[in-house]
């Protein structure tokens, strides 16, 4: 099972962007999320970074999302470049 | 036929920027990951730039990817980029030919089998690079053009940069000279005063007549006003059109020559008669079945 070595952040708080910090866990995905979009699309952004993270095979992690109405694209790429800061990959997935 | 007149630079680590880059007319988009990104941030922006390639709809605009330069961070923006299928990749600072055939090395052993070959556009932006400029334009069939970088190579020589563009007017005519030499295309420099709509119009005319076949844009404000530059106009057209029916009747009345408003139409006229019209065609400033 992997884990998360270090905390660490990807991301801006400019629109369209998302800011995401990751940091070692102990109680499964833990995930807080701040959005200007929560109420439409709050769950679609759960789902994303979840199953990201999950993709990693990582069970234990803490991950804090302000979001300023980032595409599912965007999400996913500052999701994985702050893991890859934190010292977990490179993934192997498909970029899409 | 493709049109390249437009090539609109986009910060490769800005979604939003990166998200709307399509929808301006640019006939080329390109994604950047040199100088609009920071050397703490290049890991976000190749992971950023190579999702986008693959998910952001860009319409008729091909997809450009600015690389870093061969010796700072080219191989591992490759890496990342190259799996997300770019129709071209620009190389800056590019002082030789033997550059561009080792980028074009790292594309082959890089590229999978069914995938579409990735040209090559290097920016030359050196006085090392422009002295080279023929072998560098002649290097490699990947290599589809070359951008005129303005900035870095006044820095170089120790020339001010103007509007004007005096101290540019031999390094754009021999980078033309050397493209239309080797037959790729040639994009001059970017013109940096996006609020000055009327000295982007003056400076497009300039490359146009010197022969550039397109010009970069750092502002999606640019865009139009370069397509618009380059697009043939209705005296061009209409000079093109009289060419080809001047032709047509000659060949009809067995005559090898023909002449129009008294001069005569040689092969290289005719040629550019045929592409004015093929390019006017191609962009619906006439008819399909209008030549």
């Amino acid at each position: 099972m992997k884990s998360v070595l270090k905390p660490a952040q990807a991301g801006t708080l400019e629109s369209n962007d998302i800011m995401i910090i990751v940091e070692p866990g102990a109680n499964g995905i833990v995930l807080e999320l701040e959005s200007i979009v929560k109420k439409q699309y709050g769950e679609s952004i759960r789902q994303t970074i979840v199953e990201t993270v999950k993709s990693y095979g990582l069970s234990d992690l803490n991950v804090k999302a302000i979001d300023k109405g980032a595409l599912d694209y965007a999400i996913r790429a500052r999701l994985v470049t702050a893991l890859s800061r934190a010292g977990v990959g490179p993934e192997r997935e498909g970029k899409a | 036929m493709i049109v390249r007149r437009s090539a609109l630079f986009v910060p490769g680590n800005n979604p939003g920027m990166l998200q709307t880059a399509g929808l301006f007319g640019a006939d080329v988009v390109i994604l950047d990951l040199e100088d609009a990104v920071a050397p703490n941030e290049k890991d976000a922006a190749r992971e950023l730039v190579a999702r986008a390639l693959v998910t952001i709809d860009y319409g008729q605009a091909q997809k450009c990817v600015r690389l870093n330069s061969l010796d700072t961070f080219c191989a591992d923006d490759l890496k990342e980029i190259v799996p997300s299928q770019p129709d071209l990749l620009m190389l800056p600072k590019v002082h030789r030919a033997s550059d561009i055939k080792d980028l074009a090395g790292q594309l082959d052993d890089l590229e999978r089998p069914s995938q579409k070959r990735i040209e090559i556009l290097a920016i030359i932006e050196s006085p090392q690079g422009l002295a080279e400029v023929y072998e560098i334009a002649r290097s490699h069939y990947r290599l589809m053009g070359l951008l005129m970088g303005a900035e870095d190579y006044t820095a170089m020589v120790g020339s001010l940069r103007t509007k004007g563009g005096e101290e540019i007017a031999v390094a754009r005519s021999l980078l033309v000279n050397a493209c239309a030499a080797a037959g790729i295309e040639s994009f001059d420099a970017v013109f940096t005063d996006a609020n000055d709509e009327e000295g982007l119009i003056k400076d497009t005319k300039l490359a146009k007549n010197l022969g550039f076949t397109g010009k970069g844009a750092i502002n999606p404000r640019q865009v139009k006003p370069i397509n618009e530059t380059f697009n043939p106009s209705a005296t061009e057209i209409d000079y093109a059109r009289r060419i080809l029916k001047a032709l047509r009747q000659a060949e009809k009345e067995g005559s090898g020559v023909a002449s129009v408003g008294g001069k005569m139409v040689d092969a290289p006229v005719a040629k550019r008669a045929v592409n004015v019209m093929n390019l006017a065609r191609r962009l619906k400033l006439i008819g399909q079945g209008d030549d």
